[in-house]
């Protein structure tokens, strides 16, 4: 794979990430990262869902009427959520339950939709593929890391398995959705201080 | 920008919607048996939860169904056993809804709207294979959402033998706290009504006594005051008179 290629797939960690450098997709980051196992769910479906539609739409590109591209891109979005939501009601349905909504909202998020309209309308498929991969790893990172302290310091275990000792009182805070927006603040922060070159200008 | 002809428009989204249409339906009733019987499933062992059998395997659940547990059908307003050849199947959901299989719930705090004329209720045998207890569908208005849930009561057909929730909205760690094993466990042995038949059993703020010293009050869960206020308006509407009273009357007068 040549330089090119790498930059399209992991800049989207931390050089360019979508959660926490575009600050997309924030909404369903603060609602599904209580525990680990949703969280990796959700980052496997977006991953399903944001490599598809980019390779779909980007397969079509030359042929989407662009009065009307915007539509498309959302039909073929759709249809992916839907098709994901199934699998997961009819795979892992006890997962799906705990999503509820947020596996629908994928619709909406912002990082689907950017991708379609900002990098698939205009190259070719396999190159989408591989941008599709890299922002929805990008997101799913911050998902992880975020349930990862949500899950340990608000229930005391990581993937449902019990970790922490027994004179651990959990923390109420960590499983309501706030203590996501504080915990993706410090990632934030942190990136930025490591990365000084992500920092707004005033 | 290349330009196209409305036709082309036309033609061109006319084929987007078929072909993704084609795959989100192909899925659909290809995945349809399986979510339905995980849907099943899922509320099966809701009932199991509701008696407090944990733990159970999924081929377990089918031999205590049909066995141990059995799902009938009654009438809400007579209260009496009606014939239904797959109980299991009813959506209660649905027929809440439709005007000609539910009736118009009274002004209640529980804040529900319209009743099915029919529910499903699960009598569970003991041993012998006698009545034990019965597990009745509940659902209320929290503090945000509507719970859905399964109460046990005994054959006596007034105490409290378990209580669980299988949907609901409530906020996480606090109103949440109602699937807590913990917390569910201090109803058993709680009673529903008082002497003169009034649903009375109540969350209270603070802790209550044990439940031979105090059987109508419950410990509610801090922080969720509003929440325990629903869990016990959804009980004080569903033992009722217009819910399930004259049912579990019966029941125990048999």
């Amino acid at each position: 794979m040549d330089a090119e290629k790498k930059a399209i797939l992991l800049d989207p960690l931390f050089e360019n990430n979508p959660i926490a450098l575009q600050v997309l997709g924030i909404c369903s980051a603060l609602a599904v990262t209580n525990k680990m196992s949703t969280a990796f769910v959700m980052s496997l479906a977006l991953i399903f869902v944001l490599v598809g539609s980019n390779v779909a739409v980007s397969a079509i590109r030359k042929l989407i009427p662009t009065n009307v591209r915007i539509i498309v891109q959302l039909s073929i979005i759709a249809s992916l959520v839907i098709i994901t939501d199934q699998f997961l009601k009819a795979f892992l349905y006890d997962i799906s339950k705990q999503l509820s909504v947020f596996v629908g909202l994928i619709i909406t998020n912002c990082i689907v939709m950017g991708r379609a309209e900002a990098y698939a309308m205009q190259n070719g498929p396999w190159l989408c593929a591989l941008d599709g991969m890299g922002n929805a790893l990008g997101y799913g990172l911050i998902l992880m890391a975020t349930s990862f302290f949500r899950e340990l310091f608000g229930s005391g275990s990581l993937f449902g398995i019990h970790v922490m000792p027994a004179w651990y009182e959990t923390n109420g805070l960590m499983v309501l959705a706030p203590s996501a927006f504080f915990l993706i603040g410090l990632f934030i922060w942190g990136i930025r201080t490591w990365k000084p070159e992500q920092v707004e200008e005033n | 920008m290349r330009q196209h002809s409305v036709t082309y428009i036309i033609i061109f989204s006319a084929v987007v919607c078929i072909v993704c249409s084609l795959f989100v339906s192909g899925t659909a009733v290809g995945l349809r048996s399986r979510i339905a019987y995980n849907m099943l499933l899922d509320k099966q062992f809701s009932v199991l939860r509701a008696i407090g059998e944990e733990d159970v395997s999924e081929e377990a659940v089918d031999t205590l169904f049909g066995t141990k547990i059995i799902p009938q059908m009654i009438d809400i307003k007579t209260g009496d056993v009606v014939e239904a050849d797959n109980p299991s199947a009813f959506d209660t959901k649905k027929a809440a809804k439709d005007p000609a299989t539910s009736f118009e719930a009274p002004a209640n705090e529980a804040r529900v709207v319209r009743v099915a004329d029919q529910a499903v209720v699960y009598q569970i045998m003991d041993e012998g294979g006698a009545l034990d207890m019965v597990v009745l569908p509940i659902r209320g208005a929290g503090l945000w959402s509507t719970m859905y849930g399964f109460l046990a009561v005994d054959k006596d057909g007034e105490t409290v033998r378990g209580i669980t929730f299988y949907e609901h909205g409530e906020t996480p760690g606090l109103g949440g706290e109602i699937d807590n094993p913990e917390w569910q466990a201090k109803w058993i042995g709680r009673k529903l009504y008082d002497t003169d038949g009034e649903v009375v059993l109540d969350v209270i703020k603070g802790a209550a006594g044990p439940a031979d010293a105090d059987p109508h009050r419950v410990d509610g869960l801090s922080g969720a005051t509003l929440t325990g206020r629903g869990v016990a308006n959804t009980l004080r509407f569903w033992f009722s008179a217009d819910g399930f009273k004259p049912f579990l009357e019966k029941m125990a007068g048999n």
